[in-house]
């Protein structure tokens, strides 16, 4: 389907979903709130006509004042790709998991859990999975992440 | 240091847990992937659990990038899978490029789309010397890095190293072909032909190879989707994911060549994947060879870059897999945060579902077709 | 390096012709030492990058086992020398020191690649790198490159050589205090 029909199967399922310009690939970039992720997460992958059974990227962008969820799909079956994006807040970052319905999201939810500190509700092995131990709480991507031991500065 | 893990809670087997195992394999041991540590629980042999545990080759990449202008950070990525270093700087400057929104010559992207495919033929051979050296057959390993030697050689002429070739540039390539490069390009498939027999008699063929990899390490279709297997990994599934197929970059869409794929899903499918795109891979270098277009090699740049405000992503097809690049910028110098969509963080995780009830020779056979590259994996 | 001792002659030891043969004179521990330095088995320990470099330098066009490291062993028990090949980090340097204490004495260290010097590429704004392989363990021979080219890598191997002839390792001045 094409990026418009997208946009308004979207816009059916979640009413406040807004959307940004395309970016350069043409891929369609939607913003929702992170309490409908859930019920989002389960269309995208079941529904006849969206079937994004293939997630590719997830991570998170530390702006200063909040934090960025970013999810990049494609459907294997339409070749058609979507961009999903949900503000956190800085000091509770809470999202629902997705790591039942796509299982790579797995790994990729316990880095972004390391990194930046969001929790993953009803994540199912929720722990390090990069850095050594006793680096619980120090969220080292953040962007106010100091480390006078460690990091030496150009 | 070797943290006691929760399996035996959490394990979907609520019997008594006593009369299990649990043992180490790593973080340092003979197969050539790297630091990888892996906590087996094993009932007598049989493997109930894997973990892994990542983390020993952990270089914070994806924060050191943050300080590096645009045009330094993309050499650090060839030390990330340092078995395509070539593809893996392309991916980046595809990125920088997608950004700047520059046109590259023609010349440029035939030289690119050759280093690259001799860069897969590389490491595939690396690949297949280290896979039969850990199910215990030593020969193999001396004959992949006699073509591999052929192969650094020809790179270094042009590049300047073997390994580590920080050789493409946002705009093109950093410096225009050895006027040995066609004539020792073409030797070289002369050579690989000759001896791609060797190949099958030694290995494929092989019985006791055939044994231990059919039947092993069985992974569907849908499950690679889910687990975000990408690559031959998934190509042995049945999945059409080749990104050089499907989204085109470069000259990829002028090129005649198959995307391989197997419909069994076993370890023998995907060594049979990676045996075949080595084939494919010497017929796209012949189409390109005697047609390398005159012109520039490097579009021209500004010395100091700068994005405009956005985010970018690019993607390529790796010796792996897919590696995606995704770029946040805000209009400086540097990028605001950038982050390595790596293939062999997903492949890894798809381990534990493929070897689940079964020896641990066949999780040795099984690791061997995901080829891992842990730094890749940790960045 | 001093030219003191005998690292140009292929046997330590002067040869006496007597009726009947020769007699060679010699000290034992030039013997021991030149026997030691021709039969180093290495560790089987990369990391990163320049693990490929050390595989290359094992497999058949830069062969390594012309010196005598022909036996790589995977375990530090029956190793003699750990080449470290790779960047260190946090998270490896107790493996590592776990791995250096394993293995028997005399045994020695070679640093390849400028991750293992110093830290290489990946000094500044890393929080996770040990900058330099010295900060855990002691290191004789250091291999610049990033990845230093098999040659390099032979050079090192054939310097540790000399180094161990000429009694000049941090093993050997260590064993010569404890006298």
């Amino acid at each position: 389907m094409t990026n418009e029909e997208l946009k308004i199967k979207i816009s059916e399922l979640i009413p406040s979903a807004s959307y940004e310009p395309d970016g350069p690939n043409g891929w369609v970039n939607v913003n929702i709130d992170p309490s409908e992720w859930r019920y989002l997460s389960q269309q995208l992958r079941h529904q006849e006509q969206l079937q994004f059974d293939f997630l590719f990227c997830l991570t998170c962008v530390d702006w200063k004042s909040h934090l960025t969820m970013v999810y990049h799909f494609r459907s294997t079956s339409f070749r058609q790709e979507l961009v999903v994006r949900a503000k956190l807040d800085r000091t509770n970052p809470e999202i629902h998991s997705a790591s039942d319905i796509w299982r790579t999201a797995e790994f990729h939810e316990r880095e972004v859990y390391e990194m930046f500190g969001v929790n993953f509700i009803n994540h199912p092995d929720l722990r390090l999975l990069i850095l050594p131990d006793g680096w619980e709480g120090k969220f080292p991507m953040r962007k106010d992440f100091e480390d006078p031991v460690n990091m030496i500065k150009l | 240091m070797y943290r006691e893990t929760q399996i035996l809670e959490e394990s979907p087997l609520k019997e008594a847990a006593d009369g299990f195992l649990i043992i180490n394999v790593g973080p340092q041991h003979p197969a050539t992937h790297g630091v990888l540590h892996l906590v087996i629980t094993l009932n007598g042999e049989t493997i109930i659990k894997v973990e892994p545990h990542l983390g020993f080759i952990h270089r914070s990449i994806e924060k050191m990038c943050e300080s590096l202008s645009y045009r330094q950070f993309i050499y650090v990525t060839s030390r990330m899978d340092y078995l395509s270093a070539h593809i893996n700087n392309h991916a980046c400057a595809l990125c920088v490029e997608q950004g700047l929104q520059v046109e590259i010559p023609d010349r440029a992207k035939v030289i690119r789309v050759l280093m690259d495919e001799l860069t897969r033929i590389a490491s595939h051979e690396l690949w297949w010397g280290a896979m039969a050296m850990d199910l215990g057959a030593f020969t193999p390993f001396f004959h992949a890095f006699r073509e591999r030697e052929t192969i650094n050689d020809i790179m270094e002429e042009t590049c300047g190293a073997r390994l580590t070739m920080n050789y493409m540039v946002p705009g093109g390539v950093m410096a225009d072909i050895h006027p040995n490069f066609q004539k020792r390009v073409k030797d070289f498939i002369q050579l690989y032909k000759t001896k791609v027999h060797e190949y099958d008699e030694m290995v494929t063929g092989n019985v006791i190879f055939q044994s231990r990899m059919k039947n092993v390490g069985y992974l569907s279709a849908e499950d690679a989707i889910s687990y975000g297997c990408t690559g031959p990994v998934a190509r042995g599934s049945g999945v059409i994911c080749d990104i050089r197929r499907l989204y085109p970059y470069e000259v990829y869409d002028k090129l005649e060549f198959e995307e391989i794929t197997e419909p069994g899903g076993d370890a023998f499918a995907r060594y049979m994947v990676r045996i075949r795109e080595m084939n494919q891979s010497i017929r796209i270098i012949e189409q390109l060879i005697d047609n390398i277009p005159e012109g520039e090699f490097q579009a021209k740049t500004k010395a100091v870059l700068k994005l405009p405000r956005g985010e970018f992503y690019s993607r390529v097809e790796t010796a792996r897999g897919e590696l995606g690049v995704y770029i946040v910028s805000e209009g400086a110098t540097t990028p605001y945060r950038i982050k390595f969509r790596s293939p062999g963080f997903s492949n890894l995780s798809a381990l534990d579902h493929m070897v689940r009830g079964g020896k641990i020779g066949d999780l040795i056979a099984a690791m061997g077709t995901l080829d891992l590259v842990i730094p890749d994996i940790d960045r | 390096m001093t030219e003191q001792t005998n690292t140009k002659e292929s046997f330590p030891g002067e040869i006496h012709d007597v009726p009947g043969g020769g007699v060679v004179l010699s000290k034992l521990d030039d013997i021991i030492n030149w026997a030691r330095s021709n039969s180093l088995w290495p560790l089987t320990f990369a990391t990163s990058c320049c693990g490929i470099e050390m595989m290359s330098t094992a497999s058949a066009k830069y062969d390594f086992s012309r010196f005598g490291f022909e036996v790589a062993r995977a375990t530090p028990r029956q190793a003699d020398v750990i080449i470290i090949a790779g960047t260190i980090v946090n998270k490896m340097a107790p493996v590592l020191k776990r791995l250096y204490d394993q293995m028997a004495d005399p045994k020695y260290v070679i640093a390849m690649g400028a991750c293992a010097i110093s830290g290489g590429p990946f000094f500044y704004n890393t929080y996770s790198v040990v900058k330099g392989a010295d900060h855990v363990i002691p290191v004789d021979v250091y291999v610049a490159g990033c990845p230093p080219r098999p040659e390099a890598l032979l050079h090192a191997l054939i310097s540790l050589q000399k180094k161990i002839r000429a009694g000049l390792t941090r093993e050997q001045i260590r064993s010569e205090k404890d006298k």
